[in-house]
């Protein structure tokens, strides 16, 4: 049967998944805004931020209202990694933002021609985000060390489109904003994998009770 | 200019990691049997010197049992049976040639309900010295003194030496017997549930006490408060139906224990 405290416990996780999804849409919808120069969307990202805020300070109060019964043992994990793991999707929010916010004053500017392809990035970035969060929801400490693998993927991607904006900005000054603006948003989604990454960290402890952060990766 | 040299961290609530501490209890094989019943079933651990180690696990799982081997206070029961060994200092306290009183005073004990004798403060804590043959007035004065301040308890009775102790609260009691325990000097104290009787500020001041404590003696502690194992030990071991399950660091054991058994039992699954 289940004490009223893993009750709590639960929701504790349930309100956690909700702000999860929350930041992959606000990630989703800001890499659609960039791509397809819809400021409309941008400007709506932007507005939404001040929800996973939100969930970040709810999370807080109940994770330290549980933390004051003292848990041990995997609920003690589960109570500290939520507050990990929802500060770091906060934070993926406001990558998305700031992402939203290139986008935004991108769609105000001709595009550039041929810029870099953020594409690839976006679906790395995205997909480790989404995979760590279901290894979370999946008790699958496997899946999450997986992710972290991924994290070299994205940064050789990041290089490379730094690499062709940096050329773009030195043929013709013109490109420079534009090219800065693409910049800003490619950092940003480099840093949700790190996010991701982090999260799946936070994932592995909790399941295995192993702390892996700040481990050489391969 | 070179680059200043960091020190490395000290992490724990407890102080410096004490792995380095050397093994001062080593029990082997340990079977207890009361009877026919079996209350400890082949257990073998090593407990360090200088540490706090902590003894859980439901009612009836054998710590109390255990922790009343390493003074052989069991040999006081009818029926009872032991198996194995169990050294302190490298010596069989259940060899031939130990004298059960010497190893008492090395090993002293304190208990779930204080216990004080129905004499002066001061009395109760020259009982164990006079008993050993100290005579002398001011040696006795000095090492009540030293024992009631390492017991935490000085500066509340330093004017009433000479009152019934049967006046002080419950948890100066307790501490006055710590103080009673330690006055004789022993190199390990076992504790019983010695807070479970006393409230909250009882019970800090007790922990605080026991982790003072830890400088000098080597202390093991049974406990029902898993909280205060956590708060107070650098060991913990778990014990269920006589067995010893796990046994392992107290901060392994309260984030993220091995055994799904000491999982369940620290989560409050049972027990």
């Amino acid at each position: 049967m289940e004490t009223h405290f893993e009750h709590e416990l639960n929701e504790l996780k349930q309100r956690l998944l909700e702000m999860a999804s929350y930041a992959e849409t606000a990630v989703r919808q800001a890499i659609e805004a960039l791509t397809t120069r819809n400021e409309q969307l941008a400007v709506a990202v932007r507005d939404n931020d001040a929800i996973l805020d939100k969930f970040e300070v709810e999370i807080d109060e109940m994770a330290i209202a549980l933390l004051a019964r003292a848990p041990l043992a995997s609920q003690l994990r589960l109570v500290t990694v939520a507050m990990k793991i929802s500060q770091n999707l906060e934070r993926v929010g406001d990558e998305a933002a700031k992402i939203a916010k290139r986008a935004r004053d991108l769609c105000r500017q001709p595009p550039l021609k041929a810029p870099p392809d953020l594409s690839a990035m976006a679906t790395v970035a995205l997909s480790m985000l989404k995979a760590a969060l279901d290894a979370f929801v999946n008790h699958d400490p496997a899946a999450a060390r997986a992710v972290i693998q991924r994290d070299i993927e994205e940064d050789t991607l990041h290089k490379q489109v730094r690499r062709e904006l940096a050329k773009l900005m030195m043929e013709n000054p013109e490109n420079v904003n534009r090219a800065l603006d693409l910049l800003t948003a490619a950092k940003c989604l480099e840093r949700i994998a790190d996010h991701a990454t982090n999260i799946a960290e936070e994932v592995v402890y909790l399941y295995e009770g192993q702390d892996i952060r700040h481990m050489p990766k391969a | 200019m070179t680059a200043p040299v960091l020190k490395p961290l000290v992490v724990g609530s407890t102080g410096a990691d004490r792995d380095a501490s050397p093994p001062l209890i080593e029990i082997e094989n340990l079977s207890l049997f009361y009877g026919k019943a079996q209350a400890l079933k082949n257990i073998s651990m090593t407990i360090r010197e200088r540490v706090v180690t902590a003894f859980i696990g439901p009612s009836g799982c054998g710590k109390s049992t255990l922790l009343r081997c390493l003074n052989r206070m069991n040999d006081l029961i009818p029926g009872v049976r032991i198996q194995g060994t169990v050294k302190i200092g490298g010596h069989d306290i259940y060899g031939p040639d130990v004298d059960v009183i010497e190893l008492r005073r090395r090993v002293g004990m304190v208990f779930q309900k204080s216990n004080p004798f129905a004499k002066s403060i001061y009395d109760n804590v020259a009982y164990g010295l006079r008993l050993q043959g100290v005579k002398k007035k001011a040696e006795l004065d000095a090492a009540v003194e030293q024992a009631l301040r390492q017991a935490a308890l000085w500066d509340e009775v330093k004017d009433r030496l000479h009152e019934s102790a049967l006046g002080l609260s419950g948890g100066q009691q307790q501490r006055l017997c710590i103080a009673r325990a330690i006055a004789i000097k022993p190199e390990i104290i076992l504790m019983d549930e010695p807070a479970s009787a006393l409230d909250p500020i009882a019970t800090a001041r007790i922990e605080d006490l026991i982790r003072e404590l830890k400088k000098d003696f080597t202390i093991v502690i049974v406990t029902h408060n898993m909280q205060q194992a956590a708060r107070m030990s650098d060991y913990t071991a778990f014990l269920y139906l006589g067995e010893l399950v796990e046994y392992d660091k107290t901060t392994k054991i309260f984030t993220s224990p091995r055994d799904k058994r000491t999982e369940d039992y620290v989560t409050g699954r049972f027990g």
